[in-house]
């Protein structure tokens, strides 16, 4: 695919994986579930599992940036930066996602149009900053492989799930100059919902299927597998805690997100989960990504509670944006809002943050000439 | 600028670690978990680069919990921390090390309870006590001062907490806190930290404006056995 040639990955394949290690490519029905035969991610398996039938042996690592030694840097022609304004946020009504659309080289505006919000499926879209050509690029390689898995499953990942894939399929490159910054914000369907894009819903795989989707919502680690902590809201208390019962809210306690605890660790509902290159995995409820996110968290942390209406959830990203590309630089031009529910995404029109400071400076020059004349 | 420490006391043993999870000045999730379960009696804390520590430690949780599916028991403690150790000093020396500093904390039913410090040279030693961060500069007099084996109880956490409150530059606002012991692990309260009676003196800056929902004072739930 026009990935594969892009990175020249038919003609050096040693490039992607420490050929010292990689056995032959056995047959592709014999690997593992679920692992690609081309696997760009270059897994690697130790000497002990030579042969492909059944399961590992030993859990293999992806290989920790081969490409970091492989590839010799080049010169860039212009600095890049991660200019730019995104945020994305969860509320009762769903999923927020906002962004400017100014792409910036060093001190020029290469393009004031550009698109950072990318939809992945119906359900999931990815905010991108960073290095524009890389986010472009890895986005379309999600989408491959989101589509992919739906294809081979019959059911869509998660967006833990994509988060996840994503994250490991930018660790081969960390350490290079990949410089990624994505906000997934999609919303993950119950068993019986399913995000659609014209694909059969398949909802009853064949049982083999089944065993693999399932192996890999283990594998993902929610809970009740031992995975990681804080996915198990069922946690035994010491008995002498005596507000055992407020150790939810106290954990949330500093966040107004006191009823939402749940919703981040449910497998349904709103999602926000924030990847970037250099291996961070976080999800969250609120984040802001790039050169304008200090502007943009300012607005939001005073502003953001769960309970907003549609309303306000717009109006408070579009405020946090504008604010944000009112004093920096690098984010500008205009404002894009898509918000997710239940029922998928649907984007709002662009709007011209030029024309808002032009008439919140007309507001604002009015309500001074009032105070002026009432003092008078 | 994170921060993890480990206590052993007679049977039991105590670890917090930092909630907060920053990208160079921003702080991106202040209720983030550095701890992962290897087993029902394992913990593992883990900081570090940004990418390395999760990778890293869900690669020996996971391994940790195929050992058990394959074999039918669990890693012991011991076993677990060796085992961390050599894959981290396996990579050592590659092209791709892993930068990651490690406490894991364990109980055995056989040797009771256990905590190791490790460090991204990947150095394994079983301590009464450790810390890793800056904020293990400023707590481990403390440690050295006042631990005893065995008599480890809880008026002497306060301390710990608040002169990092008192003397890190840096704002570690909540802590996550856990304890092993024979029955498992528990979630303890969470801890916040705010600066007591809002006094301000000549060396430190002006107070932050007042966080919105009330904090918890600095303390530590203590076992009484």
């Amino acid at each position: 695919m026009a990935l594969e040639d892009f990175c020249s990955f038919r003609n050096n394949p040693h490039l992607w994986t420490p050929a010292s290690l990689l056995p032959p490519l056995q047959n592709p029905a014999s690997s593992t579930p679920g692992i690609p035969k081309h696997n760009h991610s270059g897994r690697r398996r130790s000497e002990l599992s030579n042969k492909d039938d059944g399961p590992p042996l030993h859990l293999s690592l992806p290989p920790a940036s081969a490409a970091r030694c492989l590839m010799p840097t080049v010169r860039r022609p212009f600095p890049l930066t991660h200019g730019t304004t995104t945020l994305g946020f969860v509320f009762q009504g769903g999923v927020i996602a906002a962004a400017d659309t100014r792409a910036s080289a060093g001190g020029l505006v290469a393009c004031p149009e550009v698109h950072k919000i990318i939809p992945v499926h119906s359900h999931l879209v990815v905010t991108s900053s960073g290095s524009g050509a890389d986010c472009v690029l890895w986005a379309r390689a999600l989408e491959r492989e989101i589509r992919l898995y739906r294809l081979r499953h019959g059911r869509v990942l998660s967006v833990r799930g994509t988060a996840k894939l994503l994250a490991f399929m930018l660790h081969p490159f960390k350490g290079t100059d990949v410089c990624v910054a994505l906000t997934l914000c999609g919303w993950d369907q119950g068993p019986n919902g399913g995000p659609r894009d014209g694909v059969d819903q398949g909802s009853a795989g064949s049982s083999g299927d089944a065993t693999a989707t399932e192996a890999l919502i283990r594998i993902e680690g929610t809970s009740p597998a031992p995975g990681h902590v804080t996915q198990s809201p069922v946690s035994e208390q010491s008995g002498l805690s005596s507000s055992s019962s407020s150790s939810s809210s106290s954990s949330s306690s500093s966040s107004p997100y006191s009823i939402s605890s749940t919703s981040s660790t449910a497998r349904e509902g709103p999602k926000v989960i924030y990847v970037c290159s250099d291996g961070a995995r976080l999800q969250g409820e609120l984040f802001s990504v790039g050169s304008g996110s200090p502007y943009a968290y300012g607005i939001l942390d005073g502003g953001l509670r769960w309970t907003l209406s549609r309303e306000e959830a717009f109006s408070l990203a579009r405020e946090a944006v504008f604010r944000a590309t009112h004093r920096d630089a690098y984010s500008g031009n205009n404002v894009d809002l898509v918000y997710i529910t239940e029922k998928g995404w649907s984007r709002r029109d662009r709007e011209d943050l030029k024309e808002e400071y032009y008439t919140r400076k007309e507001e604002i020059g009015k309500i001074v000439e009032e105070r002026c004349r009432k003092t008078d | 600028m994170e921060y993890l420490i480990g206590i052993q006391g007679p049977d039991f043993v105590l670890v917090a670690a930092d909630s907060v999870a920053a990208s160079s000045i921003i702080k991106m999730k202040d209720d983030h978990d550095k701890m992962f379960k290897l087993s029902d009696n394992i913990l593992l804390l883990c900081v570090g680069e940004a990418g390395d520590t999760v990778q890293f430690a869900e690669y020996i949780q996971k391994n940790v919990q195929l050992y058990k599916m394959r074999n039918g028991y669990e890693l012991s403690p011991t076993a677990a921390a060796n085992f961390t150790r050599k894959n981290l000093a396996d990579y050592l020396r590659s092209r791709t090390p892993y930068h990651v500093n490690l406490l894991l904390a364990g109980y055995d039913q056989a040797d009771g309870p256990a905590l190791f410090y490790m460090d991204h040279l990947s150095a394994l030693a079983k301590a009464p006590f450790a810390a890793h961060g800056y904020g293990a500069f400023l707590t481990l007099s403390i440690l050295d001062r006042y631990y005893k084996p065995g008599g480890w109880t809880g008026e002497q956490d306060a301390s710990l907490l608040s002169i990092l409150n008192k003397r890190f530059i840096l704002n570690l606002p909540s802590f996550n806190v856990r304890a092993i012991d024979k029955e498992g692990v528990h979630d303890l309260e969470k801890v916040c930290v705010i600066p007591s009676d809002g006094r301000v003196s000549s060396n430190t800056p002006p107070p932050p404006p007042p966080p919105p929902p009330p904090c918890l004072l600095v303390f530590f739930i203590h076992f009484v056995r």
